[in-house]
């Protein structure tokens, strides 16, 4: 009988756990990149339009009234603020909290391994996390695969090129009709189409980099200097699984600006509230945030490959649900 | 009839889907980290029986069905209906053929059985897992024979055929799971 004062993993994972969390930062040590921890607390929520920010009041004995502040989804903008004061490589293992994400891959507040290096581009990062991942488990050399050739091949388009009618079309092929007939947005079918179809459908006994997304789902990524319809963004997928997301660091404030503006237009298409942008960040990035490339990646789902997991849960203490 | 957000979808949710009611068994979250929440519904339909995956974007919402299970008991078939009564009301529910299906062969009078009621008529026919019925025909077993290695077929009093040992006779009743159509014992007396 489970009670729900138990933990949800078992103590053999736990301690594996441990073990798995020390053999990160030995990772990191070994390379000489420091170790940092920024506030999980922040003024500013996230303009993601796909992410939910806790929310909560702060009031301070030296201050009247009370001041909104959000746990952060992901801690990027204050890492990018000790990048562009000089901090050199960094890196950070933490908790990050996204409401409203709960599933087998999900728990609303997760454990994230972030990490920055300076004078990399996201080439250089991608052999790195392939080496931490090696450092963590048995796995074969990585494939790297470009967005769009995933899609030409294993469904015959052009994600660069493809017109709306003929997302709709695909989509429609392959029984996500009631989803298509609605959709405005070509990222959402473009998003579909990779969870729902490619992600299903590539062996997922090799780990795969997929490289030069779509400008349109750029985020925090450089253009491509030579091709700007695509980013310099990165994910890794292993064992059916999306394990980490990173970026040719966008450096410059205005282009930051844009995408945050275009962010909140999208929020507004989708009757969302305007997210206040943060405006320690972009002042970090008109101080100069240094070349460098990031990524974020998930450390229970790390565990969940390693430990071989169905559910997030048998590798936390206590899930949300039971926090 | 209300309308069910994904958030509020889970196994044993009656939804409709395609003109059809339908039993959700698994609801899986998939998001990627940087754009949209789906949610990767398993459903059974609950008139055709089949089995598929659905996938819906999170906060998207489907029409709940009017779906309720109903424990009756079955009094007799007038050739085109099956008559069903509630022992507490008396009230009475026909069912079609369709509805009945293959519970058709394991429908004996006054057992209690499972009605899938949608809007109030039957479209599904649940008999008990266990029934006791008659043996009509079956070849005589060699004597002696209580291994019951191999077995025979067996015509039921409902027309229904299972294998059954040796060295049960015609005329005895026998115990049988309908879930898997086998011979289970000979019934209690």
């Amino acid at each position: 009988m489970q009670h729900t004062w138990q933990p949800t993993t078992s103590i053999e994972n736990l301690k594996k756990r441990g073990q798995i969390l020390r053999a990160i930062r030995d990772f990191f040590e070994q390379r000489n990149i420091l170790e940092v921890d920024t506030p999980s607390l922040s003024h500013a929520p996230v303009t993601d339009p796909h992410l939910v920010n806790f929310s909560t009041k702060w009031i301070s004995p030296s201050q009247t009234g009370e001041t909104s502040l959000y746990l952060q989804t992901s801690p990027e903008y204050a890492m990018k603020r000790l990048l562009a004061a000089g901090s050199g490589c960094i890196y950070q293992m933490g908790k990050a909290f996204r409401n409203e994400e709960s599933g087998r891959y999900h728990n609303a507040e997760f454990t994230l391994l972030e990490w920055y290096r300076v004078g990399f581009d996201h080439w250089q990062l991608m052999d790195e996390v392939e080496a931490l991942l090696k450092h963590i488990v048995v796995s074969p050399n990585a494939e790297r695969r470009s967005y769009r050739s995933l899609f030409v091949e294993y469904l015959g388009i052009d994600p660069l090129m493809v017109s709306m009618q003929e997302l709709k079309q695909c989509c429609c092929k392959l029984g996500f009709e009631s989803i298509a007939d609605t959709e405005t947005h070509p990222d959402t079918l473009l998003q579909l189409l990779f969870c729902e179809h490619i992600e299903t459908k590539v062996d997922p006994s090799v780990p795969l980099f997929v490289y030069d997304f779509p400008a349109s789902q750029a985020a925090l990524a450089k253009l491509n200097p030579n091709d700007n319809r695509v980013a310099q963004r990165f994910e890794l997928y292993y064992q059916g699984v999306e394990l980490a997301n990173g970026f040719n660091e966008l450096t410059d404030p205005k282009e930051q600006q844009t995408r945050f503006q275009q962010d909140n237009q999208l929020r507004a298409q989708m009757g969302l509230p305007e997210a206040m942008i943060d405006t320690r960040f972009i002042a970090a990035l008109n101080a100069g945030l240094p070349q460098c490339a990031g990524v974020a990646l998930g450390i229970d789902r790390l565990l969940m490959i390693a430990l071989q997991a169905k559910h997030i849960n048998e590798v936390i203490a206590f899930p949300t649900s039971n926090a | 009839m209300a309308t069910f957000s994904t958030n509020e979808f889970k196994a044993g949710l009656k939804i409709m889907l395609d003109g059809e009611p339908c039993n959700i068994l698994e609801n899986e979250y998939v998001k990627p980290g940087k754009g949209q929440a789906f949610n990767r519904v398993k459903i059974r339909k609950l008139i055709s029986g089949k089995v598929l995956e659905k996938t819906f974007r999170s906060g998207d919402s489907a029409e709940g069905a009017d779906v309720l299970d109903t424990d009756l008991a079955y009094l007799y078939n007038d050739g085109e209906f099956w008559h069903f009564m509630n022992n507490d009301t008396f009230e009475q529910v026909a069912a079609d053929e369709k509805a009945v299906g293959d519970s058709i062969k394991w429908l004996r009078e006054n057992d209690v059985c499972t009605l899938t009621l949608w809007n109030g008529s039957p479209i599904a026919v649940t008999p008990p897992n266990f029934v006791e019925l008659e043996i009509t025909e079956t070849d005589p077993g060699l004597k002696g024979d209580t291994a019951g290695t191999g077995g025979k077929p067996a015509t039921l009093s409902t027309g229904a055929v299972v294998r059954v040992p040796l060295f049960v006779q015609t005329g005895e009743i026998i115990k049988v799971d309908t879930r898997s159509g086998e011979y289970v014992s000979r019934a209690q007396k």
